[in-house]
């Protein structure tokens, strides 16, 4: 244990030097001094973004009696997962299997993304690269429609999917997803960047329109959609949909944990650990697509 | 006159007819924008539209709708005082966390980016995280809780400046600056990733031109290479911090309480969720969206109108 602590982080360091090396070599406009500032500035920031965060990490880890210690304490002195076995008894008592949720929620995310992911990027790619009739209009419109308030539009929605019959299907969830008015404006505003030299020498050996879509555009902005499957994933996974699914055995698991943390003082520590096992997913999508996004940049030949 | 207009009427169907020319010639970029189109007009258009109407009725969604014309807005504008109060606080919200969230986001995104590769996905990670991380603003709660048990309250009565705790969430004069705080905090979310991910994409040559054409200092380079090649993302996030600040309704109804002392908190969408899921006066609460749409479209032109500005 004592040895992995003395090894990664001199393995670290190393690497950041190596990085910070080439990176001055790279930018040949930068002070020391200016440098450390910004380094000093993004730690402290950086500290003051991630307090709430393992402050609900160290909640789950604490003890009952340590909760509600005074003064509060922020690192829990006897770190247990008593908080998590105690969720997976109270989960094991539901009378839905848990899987059935985790089904669920994976079933609706995957499909979610995956839908949203295609049919925005496929009107992207004609709103960014094709100018015609109607496509400025249709993207204002879009851009428009992000900003009216989602309170006021859930009724008159509820009344078109009972109308369409899918009150109480996965539908009512997954289809408007599909068209969400953000991954369109995000996927349009990066394939704006594209060349356009790159799409017409396709054209100029023949592709089709669906071939340079999917062989040259799709590959070519992997960041902008990593970026979107990250804020899908994150949208779909939270959602509770109590209002247009009512079936028990289809509500998401998000909704089921919350049931367990509105279960007062008692569920304290479960209500913790609730808060980091919701947390998980997204971050963890977030940290493989993030470094993707990182590595792909650095290599793709998108150049003007 | 009627000349005048029969010239402009010519002149359209003319345009039309180009227009139409033009539409035949590429179906298939039509074909790509179907699906997309279809659900997006279904499911956000439509009830958009129709929520729009129902601003000029009263519909207290069990009987049908009744037509009252602009009453709704007469009230809303004239009788409506914590409307007012609403009005006030979202601005405030809007004009500090808006701006203040979308140039940090730009910034730490640009700091960020010159870090070694290793550090960058880490800080990058810790950065988004508050707005990944679902509710997580209820930790708020605990630090700014009203007794000594709360973290803020505990280390201000240590260290000596305080003798007894204070009610940070309901008392008025403190409840604004704890939410400011909080959605500054939260401020770091699309915006900010498109940042990230579009700060990837500038091509380093450009850097290198610019150090030989005579570019000094980093915000030089910023100015006149980065934003330049940036202005797309720079629009998407504009975009969202208008959104997310003038949507603020959550956090303050999740931190001090709804309805909050003395309406301290009240914004324009906690109004209207009052309205439309409390009082199930949904005419009054569409009239509430529409009046905050046009104003957020208003606010939105005037941002890409100063954003075509920049770096020329």
């Amino acid at each position: 244990m004592s040895q992995n602590k003395i090894v990664v982080p001199a393995k670290v360091a190393k690497l950041q030097n190596a990085g910070k090396k080439t990176n001055r070599r790279r930018q040949p406009n930068r002070s020391r001094i200016g440098d450390f500032g910004i380094y000093l500035l993004l730690l402290i920031v950086a500290l003051m973004m991630a307090f709430p965060l393992v402050f609900s990490v160290c909640s789950a880890l604490k003890p009952l009696d340590e909760l509600f210690r005074f003064p509060p304490t922020l690192f829990p002195r006897h770190p247990t997962l008593d908080n998590f076995s105690d969720l997976v008894v109270t989960l094991g008592q539901s009378w839905v299997p848990f899987s059935r949720y985790i089904s669920n929620t994976v079933m609706i995310t995957v499909l979610g993304t995956v839908g949203h992911l295609l049919i925005a990027s496929m009107a992207a790619f004609v709103l960014a690269k094709y100018d015609f009739p109607g496509g400025k209009t249709f993207f204002n419109v879009v851009v428009v429609a992000l900003m009216f308030n989602g309170y006021v539009t859930a009724i008159p929605n509820y009344l078109l999917m009972s109308r369409l019959g899918m009150i109480d299907t996965y539908w009512a969830i997954i289809l408007p997803a599909f068209a969400s008015p953000m991954g369109l404006f995000l996927m349009k505003q990066f394939m704006e960047g594209l060349p356009t030299a790159l799409l017409e020498s396709a054209k100029i050996d023949g592709a089709k329109e669906f071939r340079i879509f999917w062989t040259i555009v799709m590959p070519n902005v992997k960041p902008a959609w990593l970026t979107l499957i990250i804020f899908s994933v994150q949208n779909l996974w939270n959602t509770k949909a109590s209002t247009v699914v009512y079936s028990e055995a289809k509500k998401t698991l998000v909704y089921a944990l919350q049931q367990i943390q509105s279960g007062g003082i008692a569920r304290t520590g479960q209500a913790a650990a609730v808060t980091v096992v919701v947390m998980l997913v997204p971050i963890v999508t977030f940290i493989l697509s993030q470094s993707q996004i990182l590595e792909t940049m650095a290599t793709s030949g998108l150049k003007d | 006159m009627s000349q005048f207009i029969s010239k402009y009427a010519a002149l359209k169907r003319r345009n039309a007819e180009i227009a139409w020319d033009k539409a035949k010639h590429m179906k298939v970029c039509y074909l790509f924008l179907l699906p997309y189109a279809i659900l997006f007009v279904a499911f956000y258009i439509l009830p958009m539209l129709t929520s729009i109407f129902y601003s000029f009725t009263y519909y207290n969604i069990l009987e049908p709708a009744k037509f009252i014309g602009v009453q709704n807005y007469v009230n809303l504008i004239l009788q409506d005082d914590v409307f007012l109060k609403a009005v006030t606080n979202t601005f405030v919200i809007a004009v500090i966390t808006g701006p203040l969230g979308y140039i940090l986001s730009f910034a730490f995104a640009w700091f960020i980016n010159e870090l070694p590769r290793w550090i960058r996905t880490a800080a990058v990670v810790v950065f988004y995280a508050p707005s990944i991380a679902g509710n997580a603003y209820y930790i708020f709660s605990i630090i700014f809780r009203g007794d000594a048990y709360g973290y803020m309250n505990s280390i201000l009565m240590n260290l000596g400046f305080i003798d007894q705790p204070i009610l940070w969430l309901l008392s008025p004069e403190y409840i604004m600056p704890v939410i400011i705080v909080v959605i500054l905090w939260m401020s770091m979310g699309s915006g900010f990733l498109a940042f990230v991910a579009g700060l990837q994409g500038v091509d380093r040559a450009q850097y290198e031109a610019g150090y030989v054409d005579g570019i000094r200092n980093r915000w030089q380079e910023l100015y006149y290479i980065t934003l330049p090649n940036m202005k797309p993302m720079l629009l998407f996030g504009a975009v969202m911090a208008i959104t997310q600040a003038f949507g603020v309704c959550d956090v303050p109804m999740a931190l001090a309480g709804y309805p909050s002392t003395d309406y301290a908190a009240r914004t324009v969408v906690t109004h209207l969720f009052d309205y439309g899921y409390t009082r199930f006066d949904m005419g009054y609460a569409s009239a509430i969206a529409t009046l905050l749409f046009l104003v957020m479209i208003f606010c939105n032109k005037a941002i890409q109108n100063a954003l075509r500005r920049v770096g020329t």
